[in-house]
């Protein structure tokens, strides 16, 4: 049939008297470009802080692959091939920005705390490989002349670019981003727009949560709109862009 | 990758082969193998501290349960002492995971206080237990440790012994943070949200980097149990787990070598202190040891307000900076 990576049902989810998504249903399609927009403080985070397994819902369900999923640590869904970046961008500021991709090498790597301490670092195999794979993420997204510096000290433009390949280091299924494009100019902007692109022709899934509409517009296979947690409205760009429903929420009438 | 730390073993290993030629003093020896045996404690501590960016105020409570450990199975038990040393490294390695596991695995500063409480409780243990630790009188007669047959019972094997156990922890230290797991560390500090994305199990490796650092704690106590051969509940006390994490924060949080320098320092500090309260005398003030607990705090309180990178880290960014300079005015010339 048609491939169905990532389904919510009926999703849910209360912090004390705030309700953050309520009877939320979205089905993502493989190897599209999927994306939640909506008002602040629509639940959009939220939807992804449930998708990772920061959190865990107050009702409903979340399937990945057609199976149910139980992740209550972000590690777990991890390991389930699900990547993300923060809506505040999130890098290691101490650890140079290579560092920070080889980080994203953590689950297709595998020596612990003994093998670790035992070996030296240039008699491990596994280390250079987690420096050559790394590389290649940094090349993607054009930061090569960037490897040695502090991730800190990086525009956040760059931040936002590092996260994503510190994100595809993972080799994910699916990415969610969480607004890549706020804090850009339009030409960063364009940018970011020209890499997701570039990142779904690698056949990775990406839920994109933005409010840059141009962007959203233009880059999504499906919209879907959600104010007070609820979906409102869900299409193509053009369905969605005309939906009356939408038209009010945006206008705040 | 890292080489320059290898680099710097083999010069501190060149240092440490050295020095009994040139330090003809036991008294001075012995006051170095104390240093070697806090940065042991203190290369933990760093790991701890300074990659995982988790405190512990109870390091002096590992420190003694590798020192009874070794003090009791030896004496008591007529245990040999690396025996003894290997069960006081599962004990302690035990009694981390009891303290650490309800620590760790919540976000924040909880292992703090948990070593804390800890720390105190031991050593109240260690006063009242008589039976066990011999209470206020200690344990005497310890005997010393032997390597290939040789007993180590001179200051000048003993002093090599030690430095050379620090190396082996300078080695598996080094190796460590240059790994998977050693940025793993490093990257749950710089942001928890952001490790557990990229599939990070952020309290498990707390947890971990907390054992491995109680079991250099150990080592370091039972090395003490033998070297002096007695022991008693009061090096073990919070004061003297106040004093690694200074020891660790003076050198710089985030450089084990900076750690191997704090530990050094303030090790040989008091030495120094103790020959100038002669002059103190003079101008007629009495320096007591006492005093040295004040300044220690006084230490801590200035490098966390004015030198955040800790003297060794403050030194770096100096010579970073005139570097800089240097470089500017030189291009400015041309
Ligand atoms: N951890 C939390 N504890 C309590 N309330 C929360 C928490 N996280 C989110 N909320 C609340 O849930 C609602 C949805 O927040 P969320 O961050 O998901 O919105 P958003 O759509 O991402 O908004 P924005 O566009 O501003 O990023 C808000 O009212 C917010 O205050
Ligand atoms: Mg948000």
């Amino acid at each position: 049939m048609n491939h169905i990576i990532l389904e919510l049902i009926n999703l849910r989810k209360v912090f004390g008297g705030v309700v953050a998504v309520n009877a939320l249903d979205l089905t993502v399609q493989k190897n599209t470009i999927t994306s939640i927009i909506g008002p602040n403080g629509a639940g959009k985070t939220t939807v992804f802080n449930l998708i990772t397994g920061s959190i865990r819902p107050t009702g409903g369900s979340i399937e990945f692959f057609g199976k149910q999923m139980q992740a209550n640590h972000a590690y777990i869904a991890a390991g389930m091939g699900i990547a993300r970046t923060f809506q505040n961008a999130q890098v290691f500021p101490d650890m140079t920005v290579l560092e920070n991709i080889m980080v994203g090498r953590h689950l297709k790597s595998s020596s612990g705390l003994i093998r670790s301490s035992l070996i030296p670092p240039f008699f491990r195999r596994e280390e250079k490989e987690i420096k050559t794979e790394a590389m290649k993420r940094l090349s993607f997204v054009g930061l090569d002349e960037h490897a040695d510096k502090p991730a800190g000290s990086l525009p956040l433009g760059y931040q936002r670019m590092l996260e994503i390949a510190r994100a595809l280091a993972m080799e994910p299924k699916l990415l969610l981003l969480d607004e890549p494009a706020s804090g850009l100019n339009t030409r960063e902007t364009f940018a970011m727009g020209e890499l997701i692109g570039r990142i779904k022709k690698m056949n990775i899934t990406v839920m994109l949560v933005e409010h840059d509409m141009e962007l959203v517009m233009d880059i999504s296979d499906k919209v879907a709109v959600v104010n007070f947690g609820s979906r409102i409205a869900e299409g193509t760009p053009a369905e969605v862009q005309l939906n009356p429903d939408v038209i009010a929420a945006y206008l705040g009438e | 990758m890292g080489w320059k730390n290898y680099m710097g073993m083999l010069v501190l290993f060149l240092m440490v082969a050295a020095a009994p030629l040139i330090i003809r003093n036991d008294y001075y020896l012995g006051v170095l193998v104390f240093a070697a045996l806090n940065c042991l404690a203190c290369i933990g501590l760093c790991l701890l501290m300074g990659y995982a960016g988790q405190i512990s105020l109870g390091h002096a409570a590992f420190i003694g349960i590798g020192a009874y450990a070794s003090g009791y199975m030896t004496v008591r038990l007529g245990l040999s002492p690396w025996t003894a040393m290997a069960a006081g490294i599962f004990l302690s390695a035990g009694v981390a995971l009891i303290v650490g596991i309800p620590a760790l695995r919540l976000k924040g500063h909880y292992l703090a206080m948990a070593t804390l409480g800890f720390g105190s409780i031991l050593h109240i243990v260690a006063v009242a237990a008589i039976d066990i630790t011999g209470g206020p009188g200690g344990l005497n007669n310890i005997p010393a440790i032997s390597l290939f047959g040789i007993a180590l019972n001179t200051d000048t094997r003993f002093f090599y012994f030690s430095w050379a156990i620090v190396l082996i922890g300078l080695y598996f230290g080094f190796n460590l943070i240059h790994s998977r797991v050693g940025r793993g560390l490093r990257a749950l500090h710089g942001s928890e949200d952001a490790a557990g994305s990229l599939g990070i199990n952020t309290a498990s490796y707390k947890i971990q980097i907390f054992v491995l650092s109680s079991v250099y704690a150990s080592i370091s106590g039972s090395l003490y149990a033998y070297y002096i051969n007695y022991i008693d509940p009061g090096p073990f006390s919070v004061m003297h787990s106040v004093l690694l994490v200074t020891m660790v924060a003076v050198g710089g949080l985030h450089k084990i070598w900076g750690a191997v320098f704090g530990a050094v320092l303030l090790t040989l500090l008091p030495e120094f202190l103790s020959s100038f309260s002669e002059y103190f005398q003079v101008i007629g003030i009495e320096y007591k040891p006492d005093y040295d607990t004040l300044i220690y705090g006084l230490i801590l309180l200035i490098i966390m307000l004015f030198l955040p990178e800790g003297l060794f880290g403050g030194f770096g960014d100096a010579i970073h900076a005139l570097q800089g300079k240097m470089k500017r005015l030189r291009e400015a010339r041309e």
